[in-house]
Parts: C-alpha cells; structure tokens; sequence
C-alpha cells in the first residue's frame, strides 16, 4: 500500500476511532467517556468521508455528535447524584476473554479469503452520489417505504421516549 | 488505495472494544455507548462493502441507504433507551441494570 492522502487519512482515523473507543470502555468518569465517544464517533465521520459516503459523514457528525452525544451526557448528569459505583466492571476476565476471542474469530474470517478474494475499489465516477440517494428514497421502486416507516418509528420513538421518562406525580 | 480488508479490521476492532463495554460495565449508560460503538461498527462494515461491491446499478445504493436507516434506528434506540435508564433511576435510585428485578420470576 503506497503512502498517500487516502491511507495517512486512515491511520490518523483509526486512531482516533479506536482510541476513543478505547476511552469509552475503560474511563471511570462517564463525562470523559461522552467526549471520548464524541472522538470516536468524528473518526467513523472520518472513514465515511475517506469512503466518499460525504452525506452520511455529515450526517454522523449532526446526529451522533450532535444529538445522541448530548442526550448521553443529559443522561449522565441526570443519574449522577447516585453514581458512587465502586468498580466499573463486573465480569471483567470472561468478558475480555469472550471479545478478544471474538475479535480473533472475526480477523481470521477477514485476512484469509474463504469466499474468495476482494473486489478491487471503485474509481469514484462510479460511484453514486447524494443527489441519487434523496432519488431513490422516494421513488416508488426505491426505498419510499423503508423511508415512510422510519419516519413513523422516529415519531413512536420520540413520543415513547417523551411518555417514559415523564415524572408521573406532576 | 486502502484495501478493504483493512477497514473490516478497524470495524472488527470497533466491534470488539463495544462488547467488551455491554458485557463489563456496571453503569447503564456506559453499557448504552458501548452499543453506540457497535452500531458505528456495522455502519463502517456497510458502507465498505457498498463502496467495494461490484453490482450494477439497482443495488448500487442498498449500502448507503440501508447506513442512513440504521442511523436512525441508532437515534431511536438511544432516545428510548435513555429515557428508560432515567425511569429506572428515578424508581430505583439506581443505574445499574441487576437493580431493576420488578419483573424477575
């Protein structure tokens, strides 16, 4: 692999993304964990970016960085009176054992080609663009209805979530 | 150009590093990001491959649609799962999940 933008752009991204993913599992302080996963999660907008997938990196950065890290840390900070937790971790042996194993499992699966080898990369021409994917979501042979129902589940999500977390005495 | 094999890698990796934190931690919201770094996995996962693929054009698209969908799938699940965490704690005075027993037999 020659050193170029593309793969330097990969190696500071798989920093950051793995890094910060690092820093979620083992932060004691669940606020450093939120920034740590605000990390992690620009370093996957990143790799959508180096996989010319621009929208879904903007997307990433509007609807994770934005929204759900902020809803983790109101969470955080609403549940914090009580966070005197002695250890971070139970089952901290088997569950290292059981990801690390996995881990090796998934590597094995990726290096050696039992499905034959790869397909070489598109050259960027071929691939589609955003203007293509807001065709396709609501053209009738596209994804209209995949589309129609996430609107309807975002909608029972938003009004569950409102009606769960409600104080019932007010 | 970075082959794709080394994007499944980082994801495999990202995978891992979210199991790690559902099985081990003891604080309900850590064990909700480590979900967040699965989903971010797969996300990675499906746009390679949707970038690397060789079909023509009807399924050009299914990887970067089906990424979108599963962004939002992620944001109603964080939405839910945390009002859920804050219920809980609101009840119990506590965000540890082995604490919520109502419904054990």
């Amino acid at each position: 692999m020659e050193l170029n933008a593309v793969s330097i752009g990969f190696f500071v991204f798989s920093i950051l993304t793995l890094g910060g993913a690092l820093g979620v599992v083992t932060t004691r302080n669940l606020f450093q964990g939120t920034i740590w996963l605000m990390v992690s999660l620009f370093g996957v907008a990143g790799y959508f970016v180096l996989l010319s997938a621009p929208f879904l990196a903007a997307v990433q950065v509007l609807v994770y960085i934005g929204a759900i890290a902020i809803l983790i840390t109101f969470a955080v900070m609403l549940t914090r009176s009580v966070t005197r937790i002695k250890e971070r971790y139970i089952r901290t042996i088997p569950s290292f054992l059981a990801s690390l194993a996995l881990f090796l499992a998934l590597l094995f699966g990726i290096t050696v080609p039992i499905f034959g080898d790869y397909p070489a990369e598109l050259t960027p021409t071929e691939v589609m663009t955003t203007r293509d994917l807001g065709i396709a979501l609501v053209e009738g042979n596209g994804y209209v209805l995949p589309f129609l129902l996430a609107s309807v589940l975002l909608t029972a999500a938003m009004i569950g979530a409102i009606f769960i977390a409600r104080d019932e005495d007010s | 150009m970075v082959p794709l094999w080394m994007y499944l890698a980082v994801a495999a990796a990202l995978f891992c590093i979210g199991v790690f934190g559902v099985l081990s931690r003891r604080n309900a919201v850590a064990i909700l990001m480590g979900v967040e770094l699965m989903l971010n996995a797969v996300n990675i996962n499906l746009v390679a491959f949707w970038r690397y693929s060789e079909t023509t054009t009807p399924l050009l698209l299914n990887g970067y649609a089906f990424t979108a969908f599963v962004l939002i799938i992620a944001a109603a699940e964080a939405a839910v799962g945390l009002a859920i965490i804050i219920t809980v704690y609101r009840n119990r005075r506590s965000v540890i999940p082995e604490d919520a027993t109502t419904l054990k037999g």
